[in-house]
């Protein structure tokens, strides 16, 4: 039977730059000299079935390297090795290099043969410290080919197995079945051990059995039968032929047979071990000159990674059920269509509009549905960052905790491969000119560590994304000087700090003294803008001189989900996102403070809530202006609280949000719009606009 | 034809492994770890089991101790997919009462033919 392998490439292919992605994060999380034990069988568990599933596949050469890796994290695991800080580097080296070689067969290129062979080297002169494991696979494989002359013209096998053995799934039948195949075969049982039948017990074995094999056949082919039961078993073979050469392979009792006996195993089955013994050597032996490899460049791993991940997308199982769904639902409709249209009269017309509005309904639902299949949490390219701000932290000699938030936050994908590159550039700016050197940090009474922190949130039907750093901030007067010096601006323009902040972002604008090799490679500060520009967005950047900066950025988000608390207002349903809502509950008369109409007050425990009747801001009819027969729901935004009078509270639900500034135009306290599952349309409340308003009325009734 | 339990963390080993079984006509109830593989086994009488040894959230070893503990499982052959370097994981999965094992790399020709003993 021939398989194609090649089909199952893609999907290791998939788990394998997961499973990199695991190990790289594992190892960054690493305590260094207290490793966390779970967390080294995480990044050991990725690595092996790396290398299995490469070795299954053919893929030889990553096989070997991910082999030295996986032997290295195999002794860590076992505590025989100090998890250090080198070892750590050397590892997350080697993810690089493993991501290369993967990335290099997927796409069918020639491997960095030297590179690799670099990284391999290392990882083997850290692991053999003691001894060398591929000179010990060399020995074995010797002392085997010295077994595999033990061929007899014939063989006497006593067999006898423990009284346990069917519980072992293994059946002597099956033993004999394959003893039968090597030669000439005789058998004579033995039952004397059979008890009475009243202690007998069916699911022991009582039986020996004496065989005699006449043929060509070698020891080690009759111990291969009996490998899987060598430990449930008394078994001793002895060849007929020349009594003076008597081999005798008893297993349960004595070391040295037991250790032929393993011998064998490694070598008839395992052909990556004795690949690992040739092809390694003539490799290594010429690199043995060749200059040490050269420092991993972060910027070449970034920017492969997306050739990568293009071709397929995850998506979680919740998402591809509610596509299967609707694609069922989409078929009922389908089908009660066409059996109305058969033989369609006056009387069903009724019936197909409505089943026409359902399939329209239906329609849309999918639509969405896939969309919704293209928002990724943020998380995805908020990951490469751990391992960046540490190469960067070493290189600049800096110390960095790098705090990531908001990581489940979702946005459409293609906006987020358009957001990744201006994110690196501005961590990366932020570790270069924000962050001091610890001592400088110290001087000025800041821990020796700063902090970057990255947050990413939904806000009013944007995703905003804020990279903050308690560094040094940006010297006003420095920007500009330099932007006067640059012509940028003239000497006595008067410039508000926020114009000051944006000349950062000025084409060819950039303050470091020398331009390092960590920011000032790749784009400026003007593409980062424009790159933000061209999703629809905004960045703004705000920062203190000695306490730190921060830089957000804006996006408009067509595409985001959100969770949503279905209102009702009179006959009409809106969104809150439920962020925002701290509580809903009924009102009671007492709690009430001000005139109807005019700046209600609710007393809310200590605090007083402004009430925003929601029927006036949109000037609809509702239920009742009594504040007693509706809710009130408490929302915060910005820091401020306000509680929206609403009729009813109905279900909660997940929306995509529609813009209606590209649809219709802006409206003053909505941030979008959503369709209902029935086709309705719902506003999505815009919190902090309401609360906005909400103040404005109050000045105004003041 | 047999009904076969194919247990491994890694998807592609699975769908090779699946795929390979089924071209010889066997059912198979694929799963993705210890736990998941002792639900199905569970809900699903299965002749043949095949387990990876390093699996997260529960390993092969005591899933075969698990199986070998119900009385549906007391005699059903029971493999290991291990890797040369796990000598000490076969023994493992021998003691908690594995019939045997199948060494990694295996192809699908060498897995047909263990099968094939096993199940006569």
């Amino acid at each position: 039977m021939s398989i194609d392998m090649s089909q199952f490439y893609q999907t290791f292919f998939d788990e394998s730059f997961e499973g990199l992605e695991t190990m790289e994060s594992g190892l960054l999380g690493l305590d260094v000299g207290a490793a966390d034990e779970e967390t080294v069988n995480t990044i050991f568990r990725a690595a092996h079935s790396i290398k299995g599933g490469s070795a299954t596949f053919g893929f030889t050469a990553v096989a070997e390297f991910t082999h030295v890796m996986e032997t290295l994290l195999d002794e860590m695991r076992a505590g025989d090795r100090m998890v250090t800080e080198h070892a750590v580097d050397l590892l997350l080296q080697s993810v690089d290099c493993l991501r290369e070689m993967l990335t290099a067969v997927q796409n069918e290129d020639a491997v960095d043969s030297e590179r690799v062979s670099n990284v391999q080297k290392d990882l083997e002169i850290l692991l053999n410290g003691d001894e060398s494991s591929a000179a010990q696979t060399e020995n074995t494989v010797e002392v085997v080919s010295e077994n595999s002359n033990n061929v007899s013209t014939g063989w006497i096998v006593e067999f006898k197995p423990f009284d346990y053995l069917l519980k072992t799934g293994n059946d002597p039948v099956r033993l004999f079945r394959e003893l039968s195949l090597l030669g000439e075969y005789t058998t004579t049982v033995n039952a004397e051990n059979l008890p009475l039948f009243n202690d007998f017990d069916p699911e022991l074995s009582y039986l020996s059995w004496t065989v005699e094999l006449v043929g060509d056949i070698t020891v080690e082919s009759i111990n291969e039968i009996f490998e899987w039961v060598d430990d449930d078993c008394e078994l001793i073979v002895t060849a007929i032929s020349s009594q003076d050469e008597e081999v005798v392979v008893d297993i349960d009792a004595s070391a040295p047979e037991q250790f032929s006996q393993e011998v064998e195993e490694e070598t008839e089955v395992s052909p990556i071990v004795e690949n690992n013994v040739q092809e390694l050597k003539p490799e290594n032996a010429p690199e043995a000159k060749t200059t040490p490899a050269p420092a991993p460049a972060p910027d070449k791993r970034g920017a492969k990674k997306p050739s990568v991940d293009q071709g397929s997308i995850r998506v979680g199982i919740d998402k591809v059920d509610a596509l299967i769904n609707m694609v069922g639902e989409l078929v009922i409709t389908q089908s009660m269509l066409s059996q109305l249209g058969e033989n369609l009269t006056q009387e069903k017309l009724e019936k197909m509009q409505d089943g026409l509005a359902q399939l329209e309904r239906n329609t849309r639902e999918l639509q969405e549905s896939v969309m919704r299949i293209r928002m990724l949490p943020i998380s995805f390219a908020f990951q490469r960052f751990p391992r960046m701000v540490r190469d960067l932290s070493h290189k600049l000699g800096k110390e960095i905790d790098l705090r990531l938030l908001g990581e489940q936050t979702e946005l459409d994908k293609t906006v987020m491969e358009k957001i990744g590159d201006p994110l690196v550039h501005l961590v990366r700016n932020s570790i270069d000119h924000g962050i001091e050197m610890p001592d400088e940090r110290q001087a000025a009474g800041k821990p020796r560590m700063g902090v970057v922190e990255l947050n990413a949130f939904h806000q009013g039907g944007n995703i905003v994304i804020e990279i903050d750093d308690d560094g040094k901030g940006i010297d006003k007067e420095v920007i500009r000087n330099k932007a006067i010096e640059k012509g940028v601006i003239s000497e006595n323009e008067v410039l508000s700090d926020e114009q000051i902040y944006d000349l950062i972002f000025a084409p060819g604008f950039s303050t470091a003294k020398e331009v390092s090799d960590v920011s000032g490679r790749g784009v400026g500060m003007d593409v980062v803008k424009r790159n933000i520009r061209e999703l629809g967005g905004t960045i703004e950047v705000k920062s203190e001189k000695g306490v730190g900066s921060k830089i957000t950025i804006r996006l408009p988000l067509t595409l985001a989900i959100l969770d949503g608390q279905l209102i009702r207002v009179g006959g009409d349903t809106y969104i809150v996102p439920l962020v925002s809502i701290i509580e809903s509950l009924q009102v009671r008369d007492e709690q009430v403070n001000g005139i109807a109409g005019q700046a209600e007050l609710y007393k809310l425990r200590d605090d007083y809530v402004p009430i925003v009747r929601l029927h006036d801001v949109f000037t609809l009819k509702p239920d009742s202006e009594k504040l007693t027969d509706g809710l009130i729901v408490i929302v915060e935004g910005e820091g401020n609280q306000v509680g929206l009078f609403v009729d009813d509270l109905l279900g909660q639900q997940q929306v995509v949000i529609k813009s209606l500034e590209t649809n219709f135009r802006p409206v003053e306290g909505v941030s979008g719009a959503t369709i209902l599952g029935d086709g309705t349309v719902a506003l999505i409340l815009d919190v902090v606009g309401l609360i906005k308003l909400s103040k404005q009325e109050r000045i105004k009734a003041a | 034809m047999a009904k076969i339990l194919a247990v491994d963390d890694s998807a592609s080993m699975r769908q090779m492994v699946s795929f390979t079984l089924k071209g010889a006509g066997h059912d198979v109830v694929e799963a993705s770890d210890g736990v998941d593989a002792l639900e199905k086994a569970k809900s699903n009488q299965v002749d043949l089991v095949l387990t990876d040894v390093n699996m997260p959230n529960m390993d092969g070893v005591t899933l075969i101790k698990e199986l070998r503990a119900l009385p549906s499982y007391k005699f059903t052959p029971m493999l290991t997919l291990t890797t040369e370097s796990g000598m000490d994981k076969k023994m493992e999965g021998k003691q908690a009462g594995a019939t045997g094992w199948i060494v990694k790399p295996f192809s699908p020709d060498q897995l047909l033919a263990t099968i094939k003993k096993v199940l006569g």
